[in-house]
């Protein structure tokens, strides 16, 4: 049964555990296609289970294919349908350990955010990668600031008690926050 | 309601009148670099040169036929501060002169705004590419809200960037996409999503390097096929986050057959709606100017002459789009 259709994989929910499909795109040129969907599957079920190992909530992996993972079903609600500021402190805290644990998820919105019995679960580790610069950090910190400001109400609630769960997990927390400020500013016409 | 429209961010000057129906007369006077880039300075005295001749022109016409202009819109930012002042200047002059409200507009809203109106899209998320940016856009709540967008250079500055490191001349766009054709091999370039934001630089510098090994239509191709993979990658990842079931391509390097192809094909495998507008309004031009000032005062808002002050670091996500 088809549960869920991403931008880049079909999920369908097979007994109690979960496929993760990553379909080929038209678009693309067959060879960057493969590869893209190859390397993305194997990053994210490596990276997924190291996430959980260091304290931060993932499914469980249970069998990797070429273009398919096999996991654990979270089934919760979607952080981008019922976040608040508790939450958000709580996001702050879990990407604080990963970044601790020198991971970068490379992709934090709230559509990779699970809310499930009060705890939040954090999903889709294909574009994650592992890197413990300030940079990297704050790239991946401003990831998940455009998106509050993108899509939900009052971002400046939502991005504060993120600084303050990222700050009580996260000994570097301080001038990640400072660098996400300038990265803020490239890129822009001036 | 007739509104006359002064478009100058950049490379070209482009004076307009249009009605809500339809684009009255056009005139542009382009800036051709004699080398190298875009010169701010060498732009904005381009621009200044040509002023009378381009705002004569579409005023003559406006005579003629006997119009009446309601209101002078010009883009107030973002772009090059020395262009956005001489087009300023010009603007305030002939609100002043005619006796009409002065409407400040913002340059990517009007991309934006001239796509929707020459296009049937309804609630689209947008792709605006050209040479200074590169963002995925929707509307939200009164404002097109920034859903990812370049982490360095923009699209059309890693393409203009990289064919002036092989010689070609600016811009560099139409001439890549020309040799493209040819290809024979994709050659593999960096490829770097982060969410729904981009980054062009690593992947330029890449290209000139692989240019001196290899032949030169294949690294067209393979810079164009890497890019725009990626721009159409994170449009879709803003569609599936945003809830859009349509596209809409605007700014200059939409103009790129390819890229509308792909975001074409994307477009079909999701059984969503991809939208085009003529090639003659992606580039900048004063006709989407006009039109976004129309959309302005027909809601009643105006740009006071001491408000007037150019924004070259004006944000889409600034402006209440309340016309929506």
């Amino acid at each position: 049964m088809e549960i869920g259709r991403g931008a880049e994989a079909v999920i369908t929910l097979e007994e109690s555990a979960v496929r993760k499909w990553r379909i080929p795109k038209g678009y693309r040129l067959p060879e960057l296609d493969e590869q893209i969907r190859r390397e993305r599957t194997i990053r994210e079920a490596r990276i997924t289970s190291e996430a959980r190992r260091c304290g931060v909530p993932t499914p469980i992996i249970k069998d990797v294919l070429k273009f398919d993972l096999i996991m654990e079903h979270i089934g919760g609600q979607k952080l981008k349908d019922v976040i608040t500021p508790a939450l958000s402190e709580q996001v702050g805290e879990i990407v604080g350990k990963l970044h601790k644990a020198g991971i970068i998820h490379g992709d934090l919105t709230t559509s990779n955010m699970i809310l499930r019995d009060g705890r939040i679960y954090l999903i889709d580790f294909g574009l994650a990668f592992h890197e413990g610069s300030v940079e990297a950090q704050g790239v991946d910190v401003h990831v998940y600031f455009q998106t509050l400001e993108s899509t939900h109400d009052r971002p400046d609630e939502l991005i504060d008690a993120f600084a303050l769960g990222y700050a009580r997990t996260q000994p570097g927390a301080e001038a990640v926050l400072e660098r996400v400020k300038e990265i803020k500013a490239r890129g822009r016409y001036l | 309601m007739i509104i006359f429209g002064l478009e100058g961010t950049a490379w070209n000057l482009s004076a307009a009148l249009v009605d809500e129906k339809r684009v009255i007369a056009e005139k542009s006077a382009t800036y051709v670099p004699a080398k190298g880039g875009i010169h701010p300075r060498e732009a904005s005295q381009h621009h200044a040169e040509n002023m009378a001749k381009v705002v004569g022109s579409i005023l003559a016409t406006a005579r003629e036929q006997d119009l009446k202009i309601d209101g002078i819109a010009f883009s107030q930012g973002p772009g090059l501060g020395p262009c956005l002042r001489t087009v300023a200047t010009a603007a305030r002059m002939l609100s002043l002169r005619i006796g009409v409200p002065l409407l400040g507009v913002n340059h990517c809203v009007a991309h934006i705004e001239v796509g929707k109106w020459q296009s049937e899209a309804q609630d689209p998320a947008i792709i605006y590419v050209s040479g200074a940016n590169s963002q995925v856009l929707a509307l939200r709540r009164g404002r097109y809200r920034i859903f990812g967008e370049t982490l360095d250079i923009s699209i059309g500055n890693a393409i203009d960037k990289f064919a002036r490191s092989v010689g070609l001349a600016h811009p560099g766009g139409p001439k890549v996409e020309e040799l493209a054709r040819n290809a024979k091999q994709y050659i593999s370039l960096p490829y770097t999503v982060k969410g729904m934001d981009l980054s062009f630089s690593g992947m330029s510098t890449a290209a000139t390097e692989a240019a001196k090994k290899h032949d030169l239509a294949d690294v067209c191709h393979s810079l164009q096929e890497t890019a725009f993979a990626m721009l159409v990658e994170v449009t879709e990842r803003a569609m599936a986050h945003a809830e859009k079931s349509e596209v809409l391509l605007v700014g200059g390097v939409g103009a790129n057959k390819r890229l509308g192809q792909m975001l074409n094909t994307m477009c079909e495998e999701r059984g969503a709606k991809f939208h085009l507008p003529d090639r003659k309004y992606m580039g900048d031009n004063g006709s989407m100017i006009a039109y976004n000032g129309l959309l302005m005062l027909k809601c009643g808002i105006v740009t006071p002459i001491s408000e007037s002050h150019v924004r070259p670091g004006y944000r889409p996500d600034e402006v209440d789009v309340v016309w929506a």
